[in-house]
């Protein structure tokens, strides 16, 4: 399912459609409980925000909006009733309309990326946007997959943990730099295209009061992932939650002799 | 913002005696410049619970700071609220973005409870008023760009007075020098002094003679305002104690765990908490256009400043020695929550108020 943009020149076109993923996750400066059965960690009264790594992406697609690369920009989120406010405080950075997909509570705790990327895939199916951007991953499950997953449900190519996204030297497609294990890696990728944010692509702007109260009136559109026909059926099983285990206290050695006996003692060392 | 802006500058602009200029700038960004102005010329259009809940916030990364902001805010309201269509149309869009910033003068050495007897006089002069007097402990005063000066036109008393607003470099008008403080060293206090001191009448603000009910009304929201710098001194303060109870152990047990330093915290957190609401309600009074408005105001101010600073005392001692150090964020709340206790009207003024109040709701149902 391809749309290609009859656009000589990116740059002189009205502007790339962006749609931007957010997701509402734990506050990443709360300490995290799990709860005593095991089954999870707690939420209830627990504060929650937008995803770091979305913050990112929605800062992005305003700059590109700024830069008048980008026309429309349209935050998009899967999650509960509560995640119109992750919506409103991505409107109140400056981005134009925004798309709810409400998950009932009883789904909410199954819900995998594989879910996520298949509701994503059938708004890009309507919204038809020029470039999908997603955080590279949630700070709750850090899965890093949805990006990658929706890219391939679309056939679109994707530019994963982008710092830097900017016109390619002909301006008919994007050049993205990505931060790989081995260093900076630098692509160019045709349009439409998944691309997903990296910590160093930006620093978000703070949302301010004028912006909050205007965000209060941009269109909200609310739908059920029953209205895109996609099954939430788990594809996984969480078994248990478990806190990482104590840290047991170390060993304290005289000398490098000492230190590389221990390290062959306990196998590290041949 | 507080956080990230605020927060981590508090202790170096209290020791080198910074006023945060650039600070401001930002914070206005956010729309915190006068947040309970009209958004005709900038304003956010905001309630006065708004900004209770914004100035609480700022207060907690420095309290200095968060009343400075405050102050900025009342003078804007004041021209917001009174001003023509031209004064606003000529300031609001300065001081909303504090690219100018305001301050308040009514205090004078000789007059600061008893402030209708002030004597600062301006004497008419055609289209001028000519300033004589000075006026003490002004906030901001020598960093400031505009004054609001309240000044006799009339005969003695309240109904004499009028709000004359004044610019930086009119001539006639100096500055003292720079008070030595306890806290709130991160803002300037000086006198300001007027020594024939030309001001065109333009810059009137209101009819001759209503300028002290403009300063009465102003300092409704200031109270309010101060009021909540003080919850944001107490919420910070508290919040520090509680984390150092949990790391300092003695008689191998953590301080979190002796039952009478726990009382202390449930007892700090009624007080921070009783009186958060009472200023909140303060706040809604005033929104709402209560009548009975300016009491409220008055107790909320009267029992957050001292409840706040009782707070901040108590976990200084919950600190221990640490808690005398300059290095420890405490002592630093505790010296700038104290003089709210004081300006804004003493906490004397406000049980005068609050009492005068109650004995004339005598006879009411």
């Amino acid at each position: 399912y391809i749309h290609i943009i009859n656009k000589a020149d990116m740059a002189a076109s009205k502007g790339l459609k962006i749609l931007v993923g957010c997701k509402r996750v734990i506050d990443y400066a709360v300490k995290v409980r799990v709860k005593p059965d095991r089954s999870g960690v707690v939420t209830e009264g627990v504060k929650h925000s937008m995803n770091p790594f979305d913050e990112i992406a929605v800062e992005e697609a305003v700059r590109m909006k700024e830069k008048k690369l980008a026309g429309e920009a349209v935050a998009i989120s899967v999650g509960p009733p509560q995640s119109q406010e992750t919506l409103r405080t991505a409107l109140a950075m400056g981005i134009d309309r925004a798309i709810h997909v409400e998950i009932p509570l009883a789904q909410l705790e199954k819900l995998q990326p594989i879910h996520v990327s298949k509701l994503l895939a059938k708004v890009c199916e309507s919204e038809k946007p020029d470039l999908v951007i997603l955080g590279k991953q949630a700070i709750d499950d850090d899965c890093n997959q949805t990006g990658q997953m929706l890219a391939a449900l679309l056939d679109w190519p994707q530019a994963t943990f982008a710092s830097k996204i900017e016109p390619s030297q002909d301006s008919k497609q994007l050049r993205v730099t990505r931060e790989v294990d081995g260093g900076m890696e630098t692509i160019d990728v045709s349009v439409p295209a998944v691309v997903t944010s990296d910590l160093r692509l930006n620093e978000p702007r703070y949302a301010t009061l004028p912006n909050i109260m205007k965000a209060k009136k941009k269109p909200l559109a609310k739908m059920s992932p029953d209205q895109l026909g996609v099954d939430l059926q788990p594809r996984q099983e969480v078994i248990s939650v478990e806190d990482p285990p104590v840290r047991k206290a170390g060993a304290k050695v005289e000398s490098v002799e000492d230190l590389v006996g221990k390290l062959r003692e306990k196998g590290l060392v041949k | 913002f507080t956080q990230n802006e605020v927060a981590p500058h508090m202790q170096k602009w209290d020791a080198e005696h910074i006023f945060p200029v650039e600070m401001f700038t930002k914070t206005a960004a956010l729309g915190f410049g006068a947040i309970y102005c009209k958004e005709e010329h900038g304003g956010s259009g905001l309630s006065r619970l708004d900004a209770s809940l914004i100035f609480e916030a700022i207060a907690t990364g420095c309290v200095t700071s968060s009343a400075y902001l405050s102050i900025h805010n009342m003078c804007a309201w004041m021209i917001d609220s009174t001003g023509t269509e031209e004064q606003r149309a000529k300031w609001l869009p300065q001081l909303a973005p504090m690219s100018r910033l305001a301050s308040y003068c009514l205090t004078e050495p000789g007059s600061g409870s008893d402030a209708a007897a002030l004597k600062t006089t301006a004497k008419s002069d055609g289209n001028y008023y000519v300033l004589n007097g000075s006026k003490a402990f002004i906030s901001g005063a020598g960093a400031t760009d505009l004054y609001l000066v309240m000044c006799r036109t009339g005969a003695d008393g309240p109904k004499g007075i009028s709000c004359v607003m004044v610019e930086k470099d009119t001539p006639g008008l100096s500055f003292g020098k720079i008070e030595r403080k306890l806290g709130w060293n991160a803002q300037p206090t000086r006198e300001v002094v007027f020594e024939n001191c030309r001001v065109p009448k333009s810059n009137r603000l209101g009819p001759e003679g209503s300028g002290f009910g403009l300063a009465m009304r102003g300092l409704n929201g200031g109270r309010v305002n101060i009021a909540s710098c003080s919850l944001g001194a107490a919420h910070a303060s508290l919040l520090a104690a509680r984390e150092y109870m949990t790391v300092r152990k003695q008689f191998g047990k953590q301080l979190a765990e002796f039952q009478a330093l726990q009382f202390q915290l449930a007892e700090m957190a009624a007080q921070l908490v009783s009186s958060r609401l009472l200023v909140r309600q303060a706040a809604q009074s005033l929104d709402s256009g209560d009548p009975g408005a300016p009491a409220v105001c008055a107790l909320a101010k009267l029992h957050a400043t001292e409840q706040c600073f009782d707070v901040c005392n108590r976990a200084l001692q919950l600190f221990g020695g640490y808690g005398y150090l300059l290095d420890f964020p405490v002592q630093q709340y505790l010296r700038d929550s104290r003089v709210n206790c004081i300006l804004e009207g003493t906490n004397q003024v406000m049980r005068m108020l609050v009492a005068r109040d109650i004995i004339g709701r005598l006879g009411d149902a």
